[in-house]
């Protein structure tokens, strides 16, 4: 699909679930020299939803973290359609913690329908998974990027983007929940999520005008030459930062990022 | 005392006897049926029993005013934050025809009410969900004052206590809703860094965006009985695998079962429980 095409809201729903898209692996492959992938919660499990691994960007250490679809039907079963386990979110907090006490940044590619709404995911404490995540996240000490890279739906998707820098790829989606959930709660009627798609604003370009995110990376090779270009600027201005300094600063950045859509 | 002390003094006293006023109003029915049983009970009746179904033993649900009183020492709450209100930041169609009803209906701006007040002596800042507006949904202006009240915590060096009950983030709201887990999670997380004590009271229900952020971040984490606590909802966690829930499932004893919470504390008890926590925390804080 050219990156010229306008799409419209619903669309861009589509293409950001379109399995051909670049996904986690064509991320680390394309970005990274190398990538040692780190498995396990030191609890319970792994979960193969949730990738996470050591990897090397242009000779520097950094932890990459990030969902993982399937291309296909069989790998969709095996990495439970991207909807990530609190076993998958624990693991991402091991990992964070990690890059935090070697001081490497943490790089987060996020795409998923949502956090997996199960039985064992429930009473292993999904609320809490997603909640220690976005807490950790938020008080990191190292430098934090989050790439939208297709769906980002729900706090399943947020557990891993309270970043320094939230990019989104042009036709990503960033939601409060899938359109056909918001459809269903709000009418009562999963098919009108076309509709929803207009009032819910997920679009990259309508999130930026917002300020909800800070950049917009074009589809394709282009994009993945640029993104490349922008995670190395990012990480040299970011580094200038005391590490105090830079938990202070992402605080701050989510603590006034509604741009006082209230009043007193 | 400073004049500025003495005038919030004389504002809250104001705000208080409003409210009160409003409690007895001409609006409020006073014969009231149990969602449960359908058991029919007088509004005196209740308030003596704390809302609590006299047949069936179900909770009725509270509105944030009888929660602080039924918690708080009478006349120790000074609300802060008052008249903090939400935009209409997606221009959601109908939004504020919708809000301005609820704020006549509640008597609120939104549906968090927070301030500083004592129980059984001992000062707190102290928050309550009220799932009266709009399922206690958290919006721009919720997520604020919930921060604002965790960095007032901080500052006052004053243990937190949060009453919770949402059906997570608001959908009018759409991302500027999410951002709230983020902001309240975050502003949170730095008030317990800097030792600060925070109690997470989960009530029915606490779940999605709530339940997924601050609210489960407490140093101690209560809940009322049979409280529906959980990510998903389960009608959305039914339709996923296909098959009906097992009885019981997400209520706060199952909570309690799986590790997920510390008590269970029964609506009448909940003052006290509080006053023995917060006495505790303080002596092993002096010493």
């Amino acid at each position: 699909m050219s990156t010229k095409t306008i799409l419209s809201p619903y669309e861009t729903v589509q293409e950001a679930r379109n399995p051909k898209r670049n996904g986690i692996a064509e991320y680390i492959g394309e970005l990274f020299d190398d990538f040692v992938e780190l498995h396990g919660d030191r609890l319970f499990r792994d979960d193969p939803s949730l990738v996470g691994g050591m990897a090397s960007f242009h000779g520097k250490t950094v932890m990459v973290i990030g969902h993982r679809k399937g291309k296909n039907t069989k790998e969709n079963i095996e990495y439970n359609f991207g909807m990530t386990s609190p076993e998958g979110y624990r693991k991402g907090i091991r990992l964070m913690k990690m890059a935090e006490k070697f001081g490497w940044p943490v790089i987060t590619f996020v795409d998923t329908p949502g956090a997996y709404p199960g039985l064992e995911a429930e009473s292993n404490g999904q609320s809490n998974a997603i909640a220690q995540s976005i807490a950790c996240m938020s008080a990191l000490k190292v430098p934090v990027i989050s790439i939208i890279t297709g769906e980002g739906n729900s706090g399943g998707a947020l557990a891993i983007a309270t970043a320094d820098c939230v990019w989104m790829l042009e036709h990503a989606i960033y939601a409060i929940l899938s359109p056909e959930g918001f459809a269903s709660i709000m009418w009562k009627d999963a098919s009108r999520a076309p509709e929803a798609c207009e009032i819910m604003k997920i679009t990259a370009k309508e999130l930026k005008e917002f300020g909800l995110i800070d950049d917009i990376i074009p589809e394709g090779d282009k994009g993945m030459k640029q993104l490349d270009a922008m995670i190395g600027k990012a990480l040299k201005r970011l580094e200038k930062n005391t590490p105090e300094q830079l938990a202070l600063n992402r605080y701050e950045k989510f603590r006034n990022l509604d741009g006082r859509c209230w009043s007193l | 005392m400073k004049l500025d002390e003495i005038f919030h003094k004389k504002k809250s006293r104001l705000s208080t006897l409003k409210s009160r006023r409003i409690a007895t109003g001409a609006n409020h029915k006073r014969i009231l049926e149990c969602s449960q049983c359908a058991a029919q009970a007088e509004r005196e009746e209740l308030e003596q029993n704390h809302w609590i179904c006299k047949n069936c033993g179900a909770y009725f649900a509270l509105d944030a005013q009888t929660r602080i009183e039924m918690v708080c020492d009478e006349g120790s709450f000074h609300e802060m934050n008052r008249m903090m209100a939400t935009g209409n930041p997606l221009a959601f169609p109908d939004y504020e025809k919708k809000l301005k009803n609820l704020r006549k209906k509640n008597k609120t701006m939104d549906a968090f009410t927070c301030g500083i007040a004592k129980i059984e002596g001992i000062a707190v800042a102290i928050g309550v969900l009220d799932s009266h507006f709009l399922m206690g949904s958290m919006g721009t202006a919720v997520g604020e004052k919930i921060a604002r009240l965790a960095e007032k915590a901080g500052k006052k060096n004053l243990p937190l206590v949060i009453f919770s009950a949402s059906g997570g983030a608001r959908m009018q709201e759409g991302l500027f809703s999410l951002m709230q887990m983020s902001k309240t999670a975050a502003a949170i997380h730095r008030f317990r860094e800097d030792g600060g004590l925070f109690v997470s009271f989960l009530t029915h229900p606490t779940t999605g965006g709530v339940s997924a952020s601050y609210a489960s971040l407490g140093d101690i984490m209560l809940a009322e009985p049979d409280a529906l606590i959980g990510f998903a909802g389960p009608r959305v966690i039914e339709q996923t695998i296909g098959r009906k829930l097992p009885e019981g499932f997400q209520r706060a004893e199952f909570l309690l079962e799986h590790g997920m919470i510390d008590d269970i504390v029964k609506r009448e008890e909940i003052r006290t429980y509080l006053g023995r926590i917060l006495k505790m925390y303080r002596k092993g804080k002096q010493s």
